[in-house]
């Protein structure tokens, strides 16, 4: 998979705001400290296209601060799509256009004033496939981001972070007495929490997962959800899921995607999750929550 | 039940059980819907006997390799027969041809009378491409051994560091005690190690670029390199002369000859590199890039580490192929007999130019230096191939290069304590 692509090809109808090249720095200093703040993620009218197909349409939530938004919504209506926009890992894809804003506790991360990486810093990211860093161990993955921010930290001071991480990861106990073990010697559902550890050592401001349970069996879905719970009150989550009991039981927002045939994925209907559930207002969020469709 | 469950258990497909049990097919006695259950449920396993000695499908059996030893034996005497009594035909290689083609059409003959016909169809495949492989590695090991029958038996620690200056063909093999092919090592490994030094920073940034970077230039590299891995050594070997030494840029010389070995080491790493980088998952890089690392950080610290073993492979495969050529040479370090430590200046031996100048000749032991000179160059790239393979492994990460660059620090570090 290329990732480093830069190739462009402009749609037939133009985008209103092109990808910029952002070289100005970070207006917005990288957070290192003990504490980093949630932050609210607003968007606003957010569209994508890839090779000059629109495949999101006028996407603008609101996700809070310190609260679990689920994105729900059949395969193919965007979601991760959209996920991606929400920490500019769309623009990596060859031939991804967006448009719209994305703001950061009300700084657009596609305005300028942020480089790409420091965005990335802010806004972490869990994959659908767990990838831990096979050439690292497991200590080491935890310790990436610091090290790929080139962030020096004494010996004790790192030892604390791998354990606070691995803790709040639900994974300490499981990896305490072999830290020095490769990372991919785990099972899958413990390299999934390893992820969530690594993504939360940067201290991220809201962290995005992409059906980060759909590779897992089912004890280690629940670790993976106990974690969300427990984290949520330090970050912002989105999580993107296609479980409906899974979206229930961690979200305490919703948002409900879905794409016609032929026609972009856009949002439906967004709100409470109970709502969304016991009392939507739209009848397809209720046929699909209900499981008639989709 | 009588042995562990297996696919073919669940699958609950009645499968055809062969007379002799161990087919090549995979065989499993047929279950009922009521014994499948119990085997998938039950905790406390009830066994109405005991468990029947484990077995692999896939093996031949004593029967199928006897089965095996008696189709050689019969093809042989048919061939021999017919080959050589019948028809009057001569020849080793036909003969050993005929045999094999022969044994082959009996052994599935056999089977197919014995076992039936999927496993005799499966047991004749298995033998082709395991003999193949036999072939290969045969092949292999006798250059290997021929190599070093011949010159092991010449072969001295002095030789690797005395010099041919006191060459005198007429002493015979008395000659061993007084040559060696010393300067020719030297040559050899400066001439590779200048190549190398040159050749693999540049491969390595070239497919980085064709991997990692892409961009509108990829398609046009990418063929320039393939093209290049077309050039013939001793083309690559005549442009360097006709380029430097005709004008009098350079006289013959060792960074001649690592200028021709370039040539030729570049394309060969950046393709292998390539291909090596091009495994390494995209889940990584974008799990590199979402924690804010820049892409030069994913490149260094996830990319190439997690690439490493097989970029290893790639320069060990650049420099075996380096230090074997021979024609580039010819015209550019051009040989020497005297030590010349100097790769940048005067004619240098090299080790293929030594085999090559020595081998054609009539006295026997002018011969024999040559091949005891092929001998040493045999080891020289062994020692380079497993010394990679030990620094590739991943259990050495950390003790290994590292550890091994501090050690002098370490040293003295305990001195100064």
């Amino acid at each position: 998979m290329k990732v480093f692509s830069r190739e462009r090809s402009r749609p037939a109808e133009a985008p209103t705001a092109e990808v910029p090249a952002v070289t100005a720095t970070a207006q917005v200093p990288v957070v290192t400290g003990p504490v980093a703040q949630p932050a609210r993620l607003e968007t606003h009218g957010v569209c994508a296209w890839f090779s000059g197909r629109l495949v999101l349409d006028s996407v603008s939530l609101d996700m809070e601060p310190s609260r679990v938004t689920a994105l729900i919504g059949p395969s193919g209506c965007g979601k991760s799509t959209y996920l991606r926009i929400l920490n500019r890992m769309h623009e990596l894809v060859p031939g991804a256009q967006l448009a719209g804003r994305v703001e950061l506790d009300g700084i657009d991360i596609y305005g300028g004033g942020l480089r790409a990486t420091d965005s990335r810093k802010h806004i972490g990211m869990v994959f659908q496939k767990p990838n831990p860093f096979p050439a690292m161990t497991i200590e080491e993955n935890v310790l990436a981001g610091l090290k790929f921010s080139r962030i020096k930290l004494p010996a004790e001071q790192r030892r604390q972070l791998v354990e606070e991480m691995l803790t709040k990861a639900g994974l300490w106990n499981e990896v305490k007495d072999r830290l020095n073990e490769l990372g991919g010697s785990l099972s899958g559902g413990q390299q999934q929490r390893l992820c969530i550890a690594r993504a939360l050592a940067v201290r991220p401001r809201v962290l995005l997962m992409d059906e980060p349970c759909s590779a897992l069996d089912p004890t280690s879905t629940n670790r993976i959800e106990e974690t969300i719970r427990d984290i949520a009150g330090e970050v912002t989550v989105v999580i993107v899921t296609h479980n409906m009991q899974q979206a229930q039981r961690v979200s305490n927002m919703c948002a409900f995607f879905l794409a016609a045939e032929g026609k972009p994925g856009h949002v439906v209907e967004s709100g409470p999750t109970e709502m969304m559930f016991d009392n939507p207002s739209d009848p397809r969020t209720s046929d699909y929550v209900n499981g008639r469709f989709g | 039940m009588t042995r562990p469950v297996g696919v073919d258990d669940l699958l609950g497909a009645p499968i055809e059980v062969h007379p002799n049990g161990n087919s090549a097919v995979a065989t499993a006695p047929v279950r009922s819907d009521e014994s499948l259950s119990h085997v998938v449920l039950s905790g406390d396993v009830t066994r109405a006997g005991p468990i029947s000695p484990p077995r692999r499908t896939r093996d031949f059996g004593a029967q199928g390799v006897a089965l095996l030893a008696a189709s050689a034996l019969s093809a042989f005497a048919v061939v021999w027969v017919l080959f050589y009594q019948l028809t009057l035909l001569s020849g080793a290689l036909g003969f050993l041809i005929c045999w094999y083609a022969c044994f082959l059409a009996v052994f599935w003959v056999v089977t197919v009378q014995v076992v039936d016909r999927s496993a005799a169809t499966d047991r004749v495949a298995t033998t082709l491409v395991a003999s193949c492989a036999a072939l290969v590695i045969g092949v292999l090991l006798y250059i290997v051994i021929w190599v070093v029958l011949k010159g092991v038996a010449h072969f001295s620690p002095g030789f690797l560091w005395r010099t041919l200056a006191d060459y005198q063909p007429a002493e015979g093999t008395a000659l061993f005690g007084k040559v060696g092919v010393g300067q020719a090592i030297v040559g050899t490994l400066e001439e590779v190690g200048l190549a190398a030094l040159m050749a693999v920073p540049l491969a390595f940034l070239t497919a980085i670029f064709l991997n990692e970077v892409g961009g509108w230039g990829v398609r046009f590299v990418r063929t320039i390199v393939t093209a290049m891995s077309g050039v013939p050594s001793v083309v690559a070997g005549v442009f360097i002369y006709a380029l430097f030494i005709v004008p009098h840029v350079l006289g013959y010389s060792g960074f001649a000859a690592a200028i021709a070995l370039f040539v030729l080491m570049l394309p060969s790493v950046t393709r292998t590199s390539e291909e090596v980088l091009r495994v390494v998952p995209g889940g990584l890089r974008e799990a590199s890039l979402a924690l804010g690392a820049s892409e030069w950080r994913t490149v260094r610290q996830v990319v190439l580490p997690t690439a490493r073993s097989g970029l290893i492979t790639a320069v060990v495969l650049g420099v075996a192929i380096a230090a074997g050529e021979t024609a580039p040479l010819i015209f550019t370090a051009f040989g020497n007999n005297d030590m010349n430590v100097n790769a940048f200046h005067g004619p240098q031996g090299a080790l293929p130019l030594v085999l090559y100048q020595n081998i054609f000749q009539a006295q026997t032991v002018v011969v024999q230096l040559a091949f005891t000179a092929a001998f040493v160059l045999l080891m020289i790239v062994l020692i380079l191939f497993v010394l990679a393979r030990l620094l590739g492994r991943r259990s050495t990460r950390k003790g290994g290069l590292r550890k091994l660059a501090k050690a002098p620090f370490n040293w003295a570090k305990g001195l100064v304590s």
